[in-house]
């Protein structure tokens, strides 16, 4: 549809319908989790200027432990109170929004390339490559993968930026089946035939015919894939093998409030999880539509 | 029907040596274990010496030809850190893990099924939406904030339940709750997609027009062939759980397989990891075996797909 538009000229009508097709696609939108999704990427990328606090140093003249505000002994000074270290748990949680959409997003990204372009090796080049990659495929699906990632993340150790490839190297089997079952049909319709007989080269083949049409089977699993990724994070930074501290992020600090879980300072332990809960729920609501505007096949994935 | 067996099975031992052998290879290429196991005045000659006694100056190929040689026989080495055959740790802790994964199962089993019955019967109405909320919550909610939420509310608020530790029922409910929660909502999405599956087929639509009434359609015709694959999932589902729920077993101080393996990856017990590992593996392997060659008996299509 995007390609027919671009080529012909574009006459007034024509834009009134393109506007018309744009507000309906508004009104058909999930606004919850777009709005949940955007609110929390804008916190993330402004962090900096909206915190209130140093997300890593104790705040100034407040106590260990402070309740939110509403309670007695909370200060508007640390609206959701402090933590172990007299630090603040707002600020906390809006860097934390950065941890958690930076590595379910690059982390996504890294498994859905690893699992596209092996998906479509493994089912346009067929033979023993197929096998090769189908067998490993077997093997990582063999460990339940919260597992295969926190033996990675323990032997590899604890940083950022590990737990995206590691996450990225556990997600991505997934891909490789779903995309080599499409390849496998695909390789046998006639643009690709034609293509062939042409005398395209693999690559090229590859490149222009099949990567474009998996491409939307691809979208709909790494939305899928988002949330996983979150929660996997979060679950590696609570058993202290994740994002290493001071750094702020979700998982490290249920792990940090878990000691005092047993004094009753619930704040600590409710508000960064609600953070975790939103954000997958959102992609979760997003991934669900997404799926039944880009492939109704889909569905019942 | 032999022949896709036999191909089953092969590519089973295939997975299965896969795995073992990138485990085997993680664990060696990310550290020195005779370091820390040692104390840290010994001398480069002490670390030698333990060293050759746990047979790690030898090449990593004969280590782990070693290794699969004792496999088929039962052993998985020994412990670094309990001096003790990995074997007698796992199977000391397995009964524990067992335990949970049966309970977990039964509760994703008691909320996923009844739901997904009723959302099915039900489509599109108030408890269908409710259903798909529950679902949605069930993906949504990390299993392992979910235990310090209970934790929070009914050891610490309501005092009812013991926080951590086996003993009697009481210890099993709530890290059975987190951990089942998840695989609830899977169960109750299969559930309902399934028995809307069998509602729409011809059998079900001759039963009502026979006129018989809808209790019994759904009761006795229905459930009955809706619930082949849920049940299937419910006994994969437990496999998994007894493997993966090592978050859960270290909140709740839970003495099974999941807590054995978090401590032997800390304490770099690398025969201990291994092992661990790779019995996930088989068991996980085994059940997907078991499964697809039950299915292949039952419906002769399945033989011939690749």
């Amino acid at each position: 549809m995007a390609t027919i538009a671009t080529q012909t000229a574009v006459t007034p009508a024509r834009a009134a319908s393109r506007l018309h097709a744009v507000i309906k696609a508004a009104r058909e939108a999930p606004l919850v989790a777009i709005t949940i999704l955007g609110g929390l990427m804008l916190v993330a990328i402004l962090a900096d200027f909206i915190a209130p606090h140093d997300p890593t140093l104790p705040v100034k003249g407040a106590n260990v432990f402070d309740p939110p505000f509403w309670m007695e002994g909370g200060s508007t000074a640390t609206l959701l109170g402090t933590d172990f270290l007299g630090r603040d748990i707002l600020s906390r949680l809006i860097y934390g929004a950065r941890v958690s959409l930076i590595v379910g997003i690059v982390g996504t990204l890294v498994a859905g390339t690893i699992g596209t372009g092996l998906g479509i090796l493994s089912g346009y080049v067929g033979g023993w490559v197929d096998q090769i990659i189908m067998r490993v495929t077997d093997a990582w699906l063999a460990l339940p993968a919260i597992v295969f990632a926190i033996f990675l993340a323990a032997m590899i150790g604890p940083s950022m930026w590990n737990i995206v490839v590691i996450l990225g190297a556990v997600y991505w089997t997934r891909y490789a089946r779903v995309i080599r079952g499409e390849v496998l049909t695909l390789r046998e319709r006639e643009f690709v035939k034609l293509a062939e007989i042409a005398g395209a080269s693999r690559w090229r083949v590859i490149k222009r015919h099949i990567l474009p049409n998996v491409m939307n089977t691809a979208t709909v699993l790494a939305s899928l894939t988002v949330g996983v990724v979150i929660i996997a994070e979060a679950s590696l930074s609570f058993l202290g093998v994740g994002v290493p501290p001071p750094q702020p992020a979700w998982g490290l600090m249920l792990s940090e409030a878990r000691p005092t879980l047993m004094a009753g300072q619930w704040w600590l332990t409710v508000f960064p999880g609600t953070c975790i809960l939103l954000i997958v729920l959102a992609t979760q609501l997003f991934g669900d539509w997404l799926r039944i505007k880009l492939d109704p096949q889909l569905r019942n994935l | 029907m032999r022949q896709f067996v036999v191909r089953r099975v092969l590519y089973s031992i295939v997975t299965l040596f896969i795995l073992s052998a990138t485990i085997f290879l993680i664990v060696r290429l990310t550290g020195d274990p005779v370091a820390l196991m040692a104390e840290a005045s010994a001398r480069p000659e002490d670390l030698d010496r333990v060293r050759h006694q746990w047979g790690l100056d030898r090449s990593w190929p004969v280590q782990y030809v070693t290794f699969m040689q004792n496999a088929f026989k039962g052993e998985l080495g020994k412990s670094f850190n309990y001096r003790l055959p990995v074997s007698e740790l796992y199977f000391q802790r397995l009964p524990n893990s067992l335990t949970l994964g049966l309970a977990a199962t039964l509760i994703s089993v008691l909320i996923g099924v009844p739901a997904g019955i009723i959302s099915a019967v039900k489509v599109n109405s108030w408890w269908d939406n409710l259903a798909k909320g529950v679902a949605l919550l069930g993906l949504s909610i990390p299993g392992f904030w979910l235990a310090l939420v209970l934790i929070l509310v009914f050891s610490v608020w309501l005092r009812w339940l013991p926080t951590s530790g086996a003993g009697d029922w009481r210890h099993v409910i709530m890290p059975a709750l987190a951990l089942g929660w998840y695989f609830a909502a899977s169960m109750l999405r299969l559930t309902r997609s399934s028995m809307l599956e069998v509602l729409g087929s011809e059998y079900i639509k001759l039963a009502r027009l026979k006129g018989l009434p809808d209790v019994v359609v759904i009761a006795l015709h229905a459930f009955k062939n809706a619930l082949i694959p849920v049940f299937t999932l419910a006994g994969v589902n437990l496999v998994v759980m007894i493997n993966a729920a090592v978050i859960i077993e270290v909140i709740f101080a839970w003495p099974g397989i999941g807590r054995l393996l978090y401590e032997g990856i800390f304490q770099r017990d690398f025969p201990l990891v291994q092992g661990v590992v790779i019995m996930a593996g088989f068991m996980i392997v085994g059940i997907n075996l078991v499964v697809d060659i039950l299915y292949a008996f039952i419906d002769p299509r399945i033989r011939l797909t690749r």
